[in-house]
């Protein structure tokens, strides 16, 4: 009497089995709750900063603190190389572009963990929560983004010598590019979380370090050509080198660079999502 | 057979927990077990064995646990199906895979509709957020769209009774306000199927009925509705159809009313005593584990019947691993229809309260004095908590049972009254009769 039903006799709208397809990504399932994204996006948002007395101007005070200490940590007191470029504007869009992706980053590995009471009581498509994360910090980043483009204005006038170039027009994919590295990676340090929690202590820790093999606080141009390699295998290397040959006028471009940064982040985002799909199955027996 | 009215096919289902491999959460936890492992020693972070048979309570080698074995059943459109059986039968496993909060083992599942589980109120809620702002984060959770939101944001707020305090944030409601806006936000979803769980009806009187009444509604509206209770009195109300879980297993499946007596007659079944004597595995954590629950009578014996007018005893021997933190014993009297009749605590024994006890074997016993029960069966569920916070750290429910019985000797309270006698308890109070003056 039970068993199977002979295929075509009847179309299920669900069929829940014990293990989905490798890559059985259920981004269809993602579009219909997209709504749910945006109302992620929007608690985020709004809920970060409300009892605050500044409210959204955290938003730039954040990375203008940090580039006023850099300014005088790496700029004023141990001299490092800024390639020409004002102090302010070189660390501030270093700044702006490794917070956007170290922030994404720990926000989305804490995905399963932070989320566990909620995700025990009712389904959604999981990936929702790093995705919107990823979206409202593309806000921020835009906000931040126009913050740095009044202090370029301010410098242009003066008269420094800072230019858009041509590469400006690659904006777009260089926000792509880190959005998708960010998610990958953050998702894909959150499926391994929930079996180690170490691993949460390890990437906050790590990411403070990783920006130092980022040039953020250097130029890429005074790293020797023997040790250059290392840093070019950082993805976020070429990012933010482009990023600020586009609105500063100084920096490196290689297409070899960008074509490796762009495979990595396809491949980090894919192995993140089929890993993310597996662990999400079942990661409430575990946790 | 498939048959085309069916709107759930659950078929040979299965869950296994693995006990020995669930994670610990850290490394150096992991390192620790397999380097026991490696010298032969017991694993330093088993859980507590969780079986599903009560009977044959955690073997701490059982790696295995089967939480539903087999399952098979069939739910036709416009069906209101009662879940029932005892804590740890599996109903929340199921309920779990059916709302796809995690994933079986083996088996499949086939649906056809869109499924809306509510297994809490309120899920996801903002304290930041506005009440509007957390109904539509709320419904968006629970899978509506931004526009069906819209179109019902004026019922929602009507029902709910919250509409002064919209632009308030959640954070300032109370508690009870936060439950009825959660539950006018969840009323309002449309889903094909509603799987519900009895944990939605908890709240004050008025609350449940609410509840109650939004279920029989759906029902009715030929909508299918999964019900999962251990209350056989909201289930005999709002289902048609019902089903037993056992151990992990379909123990029944038929017409609500044969299923619930069924049950009930499996609630006799019931001992008057149980006994965990294994420390490590018995009930509880590392603060307290309960070794035994008995129902004795006055003269101190085990007994399954009770004189309604006679008092009763209900003991428990726990183990207090950790003084310092103060567990105390409590008792839950139900009945057999699973309304809790009162529950009682052990720190209500004023000099106890704060002595500072050595660990170890303790014994409380609980006095109930005679003529207070109804007849019939009551249901013991037997708890350890420490308070402040309040954490439960042992329980068993459905500990022991015993039998009330009305002799009708004329000295109870129903005097020589022979027939029903309503009312969920029965006890002994004091009237007092004077005229006031002779008829004019």
């Amino acid at each position: 009497m039970k068993g199977p039903v002979p295929a075509g006799e009847r179309s299920w709208r669900l069929v829940i089995r014990p293990r989905a397809a490798w890559f059985d990504l259920h981004l269809k399932d993602l579009w219909t709750y997209r709504d749910l994204v945006m109302m992620f996006v929007k608690r985020d948002f709004v809920a970060q900063f409300k009892q605050t007395i500044l409210g959204p101007a955290w938003f730039v005070l954040q990375p203008l603190l940090t580039t006023v200490v850099f300014t005088i940590v790496f700029g004023n007191i141990a001299k490092l190389s800024t390639d020409g470029l004002p102090k302010i504007l070189f660390y501030l869009s270093g700044n702006v572009v490794w917070m956007y992706f170290s922030g994404v980053l720990t926000a989305a590995s804490n995905t399963f963990v932070g989320n566990a009471n909620l995700f025990g009581k009712v389904y959604f498509p999981r990936l929702a929560v790093p995705l919107s994360l990823a979206i409202s910090h593309v806000l921020k980043f835009v906000l931040q983004f126009a913050f740095l483009l009044c202090f370029i204005a301010y410098y242009w006038l003066k008269g420094a010598s800072v230019h858009f170039t041509a590469y400006a027009w690659l904006f777009p994919l260089l926000v792509l590019l880190m959005a998708g590295q960010a998610l990958g990676l953050g998702i894909l340090f959150s499926s391994m979380t929930t079996k180690y929690r170490d691993l949460r202590f390890l990437l906050e820790f790590g990411v403070r370090l990783l920006m130092y093999a980022t040039p953020v606080v250097y130029p890429l141009s005074i790293i020797p050509d023997q040790w250059r390699w290392f840093l070019l295998l950082n993805p976020m290397t070429p990012i933010v080198e482009i990023f600020r040959l586009a609105f500063l006028g100084q920096g490196t471009y290689s297409a070899w660079q960008l074509g490796y940064c762009i495979a990595f982040t396809l491949l980090s985002l894919l192995l993140g999502v089929a890993i993310f799909n597996r662990v999400e199955r079942t990661f409430m027996d575990t946790v | 057979m498939s048959d085309s009215d069916n709107i759930i096919e659950v078929d040979s289902l299965s869950k296994q927990y693995r006990l020995g491999q669930v994670s610990t959460g850290t490394i150096s936890h992991d390192i620790n077990r397999w380097w026991a492992r490696m010298r032969g020693k017991e694993d330093p972070t088993l859980r507590v064995t969780h079986t599903n048979d009560r009977a044959h309570a955690a073997e701490p080698d059982d790696e295995f646990v089967w939480a539903l074995s087999d399952i098979n059943f069939e739910v036709k459109r416009g069906e209101v199906l009662g879940i029932i059986g005892r804590n740890g039968a599996g109903k929340s496993t199921l309920l779990k895979i059916l709302s796809r909060i995690t994933a079986p083992t083996t088996g499949e599942i086939r649906v056809d509709g869109r499924i809306a589980s509510l297994l809490e109120v309120g899920t996801g809620f903002h304290p930041e957020l506005t009440g509007r702002e957390n109904i539509f984060l709320n419904g968006a959770i629970l899978g509506m769209t931004k526009a069906e939101i819209r179109g019902k944001l004026d019922e929602i707020v009507d029902f709910s009774g919250c509409a002064r305090y919209l632009d308030t944030p959640v954070k300032r409601y109370s508690s009870g306000m936060v439950v009825r806006l959660g539950f006018a936000v969840a009323a309002h979803l449309e889903p094909d199927i509603l799987i519900v769980d009895e944990v939605l009806a908890v709240g004050d009187a008025e609350f449940q009925k609410k509840c109650i009444g939004k279920m029989q509604d759906v029902a009715s509206h030929g909508r299918t509705v999964l019900f999962v209770s251990h209350n056989m009195a909201s289930v005999s109300n709002l289902c048609s159809r019902g089903m037993i879980l056992k151990n992990g297993q379909v123990s029944m499946a038929g017409e609500i009313d044969s299923v619930i007596s069924a049950y009930m007659d499996e609630g006799r079944a019931i001992s008057s005593k149980v006994l965990f004597d294994n420390k490590e595995t018995a009930p509880g954590d590392h603060i307290a584990r309960i070794q035994s629950v008995e129902v004795l009578d006055h003269t101190g014996a085990t007994v399954s019947t009770v004189d309604i007018r006679k008092p009763v005893v209900l003991q428990m021997t726990y183990w207090d691993l950790c003084r310092d933190a103060c567990p105390t014993a409590i008792f839950h009297c139900k009945d057999e229809l699973g309304n809790t009749l009162f529950a009682t605590n052990e720190f209500s024994a004023s000099e106890w309260k704060e002595v500072h006890r050595e660990t170890g074997l303790i014994t409380a016993r609980c006095h109930i004095p005679g003529n207070l029960f109804a007849e019939g069966r009551i249901i013991v569920l037997a708890a350890v908590n420490t308070y402040n916070p309040a954490v439960i750290h042992a329980y068993v429910d459905e500990a022991v049972s015993f039998e009330v019985v009305d002799h009708s000797a004329g000295d109870g309270v129903r005097g020589p009254h022979i027939g029903p006698w309503p009312g969920l308890m029965r006890p002994w109070l004091e009237w007092e009769t004077t005229g006031v003056g002779p008829l004019k």
